[in-house]
């Protein structure tokens, strides 16, 4: 298979990479610097959600509600206000994230129904974010409430221990809540699998592309084309290198990620190798099916920018697959990236096995088959 | 007086010839026109930022009234599907790691005698927080079906309860086409003024065309107007195209003033052609450029402008140079004008630095330029 042809090809791929300053340096610092970036900026963690509280209530029980909210790092108060026009206008100026109304008779209600009711309002113009925010404050007050019981009923303090007696006609339910597979809900940890994901994917479908049509713009291509060489060795011999350094990225990556951000390799590197090396079959055979279609490196690199945006909005990288409507859902599950994302995540987050992923990596090999073949298959045409 | 009539004659010729060149790349020309299109559809349907269709497993559960009431509860709340029917605590792991569901609520075996006899029993929810927001979003979710479980068999009884009202201001429906309209708009005028202008001035360069258009009766002012011009024109139709879609197809809400907005593109436009032509100044390949451009204007526009991710998450450094990016002020001017109805009053800041970018940007691209002809 590795004929004296193909030898020679290879070695002048290589020898053309490494001698390429620009190449270089995008292929060395780029990937470096865009996870650095990336995992920082890539976040819809919220910190301190900037609260605007009214408060008509006026009463210790309103105020602790106020205390409670901001304690916990996840709230920062930056106003109060009597009417809700102040507040409305602290929306509008984008001075403030949210705002607690306690409506008065909050604290009476409390003591005489044992149910008060607060109201948020957020602003919602990044959904996401507002979702978070009132996730974040609904939980921190149902452990206020939690506390309020226990501090208004002593003896329910001790019936939720362990060796609580038995209260008749009264059940009793505790309910505990765990996140598992990211304790210290780390965002870097979620989203370093997928940059590292969409990297290879620029530098396999990219470099791919650009190396194949610029030898077209050049018109060393069709030098090449006359030469005793077959096609299957003059792909293998374009795409084997940029393979190759596809993978190198993914090292560094991963090194950058663990050591770095601390993110956790829970699972087998091997079963995540083994994903990327099926995966990039998939994003080289991208690239070169691109290369067949444009004629100069600007068109390449708009086709590939313009095929890279759809494959990555609609691979659960930014934005969960959860909520997308199920005919989305359908055509999403034709996306390599999605399977590899998800392969990548459960590998090193959740430390699923080589069988826990076997659907992820059929998907990789039935994608990646069909890419390259139709891009082998368009190649000769254009060849002929 | 007739000198300068010739002069802008020409000028206008040298446009018109530049549009032609434009109009006759249709390849690129359809991917410029097409492309924001499809992009604002992707964000409108596939984009949902919101979490449908929970996968939830409730283990260990009996048969009994409670347990039923329970399923009932979640099976009746649009949110979430049950699977996993019968499946072990000791199986959990696994389940999870192969992504079989995404949130397990564990009851305790005697459930239901606990529950009879009055006996403190214990739930527990477990979510796949890899993705640490959609696992806290999720066991919230749980959280509150779980809370009505508790109500239906009167295990809140005496229990202090605080419920918490919401109101989604601006964008009731949490609709995420609404967050990435602006967004979308201000990556499309950077990629047709920035990357385009960048690209078509550097190919000139790399192909020696600009010594002679140098040695023409135009002005190099002339010249760069004449090449960013046809760029402009697309770029605003680009705007029209996209804001008149989002529209129609997805009803995003626009309730301030059109004016407004118009005049806040072209404003961001003319600082997108500013860095163009910068950045072409300062490179001397087509790749290079691109490169440059991409580097300099796309990723801070998606990263760093709060398109997608609110700039109060970002970790300080990161923070500081949100405020160098153009995209950040106009996103939210958008935003403001769009979304939230504001005007002039409460938006002049954003104008301002707008303008002040456009100065300094075109002051060095100028002076960087009559370098080169130098």
């Amino acid at each position: 298979m590795f004929s004296s042809a193909l030898r020679v090809l290879l070695r002048k791929e290589f020898l053309q990479i490494r001698r390429d300053p620009v190449i270089l340096r995008m292929l060395l610092v780029m990937p470096i610097i865009q996870l650095i970036v990336l995992a920082n900026a890539a976040t819809f963690e919220i910190k301190d959600a900037r609260l605007w509280v009214v408060d008509q209530d006026h009463t210790p029980t309103s105020r602790e509600a106020v205390t409670r909210l901001s304690s916990g790092g996840r709230f920062a108060p930056v106003g109060q206000s009597n009417s809700f026009q102040q507040a409305e206008g602290a929306l509008l100026s984008g001075k403030a994230d949210v705002v607690l109304v306690a409506p008065e008779g909050f604290e009476r209600s409390i003591v005489r129904d044992r149910e008060g009711t607060l109201q948020m309002i957020l602003n919602a113009e990044n959904g996401p974010q507002a979702g978070v925010i009132q996730a974040y404050g609904a939980q921190i007050l149902g452990a206020w409430a939690r506390d309020l019981t226990e501090r208004s009923t002593p003896q329910l303090q001790r019936a939720t221990g362990p060796e609580a007696p038995p209260r008749r006609g009264q059940p009793i339910v505790e309910v505990r809540r765990r996140g598992w597979y990211n304790v210290t809900a780390n965002y870097k940890h979620y989203m370093v699998p997928g940059i590292l994901a969409q990297l290879i994917t620029l530098v396999g479908t990219l470099m791919t592309a650009l190396n194949i049509v610029r030898e077209k713009e050049l018109g060393t291509l069709d030098q090449l084309n006359v030469t005793p060489i077959s096609r299957a060795a003059f792909i293998t011999a374009k795409l084997l290198p940029l393979w190759i350094i596809a993978l190198f990225e993914l090292t560094v990556g991963l090194a950058v990620g663990h050591f770095l951000f601390g993110m956790p390799v829970v699972g087998s590197v091997g079963t995540l190798y083994f994903g990327a090396a099926l995966y990039l079959v998939a994003a080289l055979g991208l690239g070169l099916l691109i290369s067949t279609l444009a004629e100069t490196q600007q068109q390449a690199v708009f086709v590939t920018f313009a095929l890279m945006m759809v494959y990555s909005l609609m691979s659960g990288i930014f934005t969960p697959t959860r909520g997308m409507p199920s005919w989305v859902r359908n055509i999403a599950e034709l996306n390599p990236l999605l399977h590899f994302v998800d392969l990548a995540r459960a590998v090193l987050l959740k430390g699923a096995g080589f069988s826990d992923v076997r659907h992820e990596l059929v998907m990789l090999a039935l994608a990646g088959s069909t890419i390259l073949a139709m891009a082998v298959l368009r190649y000769r045409k254009r060849a002929a | 007086m007739k000198r300068r009539k010739g002069a802008g004659a020409a000028l206008s010729a040298f446009i018109l010839k530049e549009i032609r060149h434009i109009l006759r790349d249709r390849q690129t020309l359809i991917i410029l026109l097409l492309l924001p299109l499809a992009q604002l559809v992707l964000f409108g349907y596939a984009v949902r930022t919101d979490i449908h269709d929970v996968r939830v497993a409730v283990v260990g559960e009996g048969s009994d009234h409670a347990t039923s009431a329970l399923r009932n509860r979640f099976a009746g709340n649009g949110r979430f599907r049950i699977v996993g029917g019968g499946l072990r605590e000791d199986e959990l792991h696994e389940a999870f790691a192969r992504g079989d569901m995404d949130v397990a609520v564990l009851l305790e075996p005697d459930v239901t005698e606990k529950l009879a006899r009055g006996v403190p029993t214990r739930v527990l929810i477990v979510s796949d927080a890899a993705d640490p927001n959609t696992g806290a979003t999720m066991q919230n979710y749980a959280g509150s079906v779980i809370a009505d479980w508790q109500d239906d068999i009167g295990a809140n009884r005496g229990l202090v309860q605080i419920k918490l009202e919401r109101q989604m201001r601006f964008n009731p429906t949490l609709e995420s086409v609404n967050l990435f309209v602006p967004g979308l708009i201000a990556l499309i005028l950077t990629m047709v003024t920035s990357i385009m202008t960048a690209i078509s001035l550097s190919r000139e360069k790399e192909r020696g065309t600009f010594e002679v258009l140098l040695v023409s009766p135009l002005r190099p002012w002339q010249i760069i107007l004449g090449k960013v011009a046809p760029y402009l024109i697309l770029a605003m139709m680009n705007v029209v195209t996209v804001l008149l879609a989002a529209w129609l197809v997805f009803n995003v809400p626009f309730r301030g003033s059109l004016t407004l907005l118009l005049a806040a593109s072209t404003l961001y436009a003319l600082v997108g052609l500013a860095i163009g032509v910068l950045i072409a100044a300062v490179t001397s390949s087509q790749i290079a450029a691109m490169l440059a451009a991409l580097g300099a204007t796309m990723l801070p526009n998606i990263m760093l402008s709060g398109m997608v991710f609110p700039i109060a998450s970002l970790p300080l450094p990161l923070r500081l140079i949100s405020n160098i990016v153009p995209a950040r002020w106009f996103i939210e001017l958008c935003r403001g004008i769009m979304i939230k109805g504001i005007g002039f009053q409460l938006l002049w800041e954003n104008l301002a630095i707008l303008a002040l970018m456009l100065m300094v940007f075109l002051f060095v691209a100028i002076k960087r330029t009559s370098v080169r002809l130098a």
